[in-house]
């Protein structure tokens, strides 16, 4: 039961990705990512991590997905403005990413990996367990994260506004 | 529930991340468009996350988890910077073509 739901969450993460890349409308390629999102957020389900299943949706689904169809509606683009790569371009880029497809695959498929850990019920993704070693062993990079956030909103605020000196 | 792991082996996750990584470079390599590039560039973080937190159940440690957590944090950060500067550009040559972003060519 657990793999069979495990191989169509794959199948359909892999689908809507692939979705993503060739939508011709950049409105449609945000709304597949999405749905990748939260195919994403299944494969946490399934490995027990609640805590990233929840922030992952909060964080991508909640709030870069918001940013990324503001800023598309908010440039007005649509499938008509939509640049075009030459076809030679695109049958170049898919040969380069499917090489690196199939090199990553034949690679990964040989290698030795140890057995899985003995508990059979593993608990470490749950926000109790996850939160203890959090705040005690990652309290730095924990607090450093929040500096990073402040200067990233600054940063952000400065860039997009408008400058007085051009306009 | 049960381990995952005891019918997935996690060469399967191997697989999947690997796919949807490659279909991450596809995309950056084949449209012209800032924003879907910028998007593609997320699906490959997403599969790193993935494979990250998979490897962290199998060999039941947390630090997998935290470090997705931070990934997390950083791309949160680094889209709110970067759609920024893509309004920006926007703002200053109207379009978010990349091959019209030539003007440091010397």
């Amino acid at each position: 039961m657990l793999s069979s739901l495990f191989y169509f969450l794959a199948f359909v993460s892999i689908f809507f990705a692939f979705m993503v890349v060739v939508s011709k409308n950049p409105v449609h390629s945000v709304l597949y990512l999405i749905l990748t999102f939260f195919t994403v957020a299944g494969h946490y389900l399934l490995l027990n991590a609640q805590f990233l299943a929840l922030v992952h949706i909060v964080v991508y689904a909640g709030a870069i997905m918001v940013l990324f169809l503001f800023v598309i509606m908010l440039l007005n683009l649509n499938a008509e403005k939509e640049p075009i790569n030459t076809n030679l371009m695109k049958f170049a880029g898919a040969i380069a990413g499917g090489s690196l497809m199939l090199v990553l695959i034949a690679v990964f498929s040989k290698i030795n990996t140890l057995e899985p850990a003995h508990a059979a019920n593993t608990q470490i993704g749950l926000i109790k367990n996850l939160g203890m070693v959090l705040y005690t062993e990652y309290i730095l990079p924990f607090e450093i994260a929040s500096i990073l956030f402040l200067v990233s909103m600054i940063g952000a605020v400065i860039l997009a506004k408008k400058n007085p000196h051009t306009s | 529930m049960n381990n995952i792991f005891s019918t997935v082996p996690i060469q399967h996750y191997i697989i999947l991340s690997a796919v949807l990584f490659s279909i991450g470079v596809i995309g950056v390599l084949t449209r012209r468009n800032a924003i879907i590039i910028f998007m593609s560039v997320e699906i490959m973080l997403n599969s790193v996350n993935l494979l990250l937190a998979a490897f962290s159940t199998y060999h039941n440690d947390a630090a997998g988890q935290i470090f997705v957590f931070f990934i997390m944090a950083v791309a949160a950060a680094e889209v709110a910077v970067g759609l920024a500067i893509i309004v920006m550009i926007y703002r200053n040559i109207n379009t978010v073509d990349i091959n019209d972003l030539n003007r440091l060519k010397g």
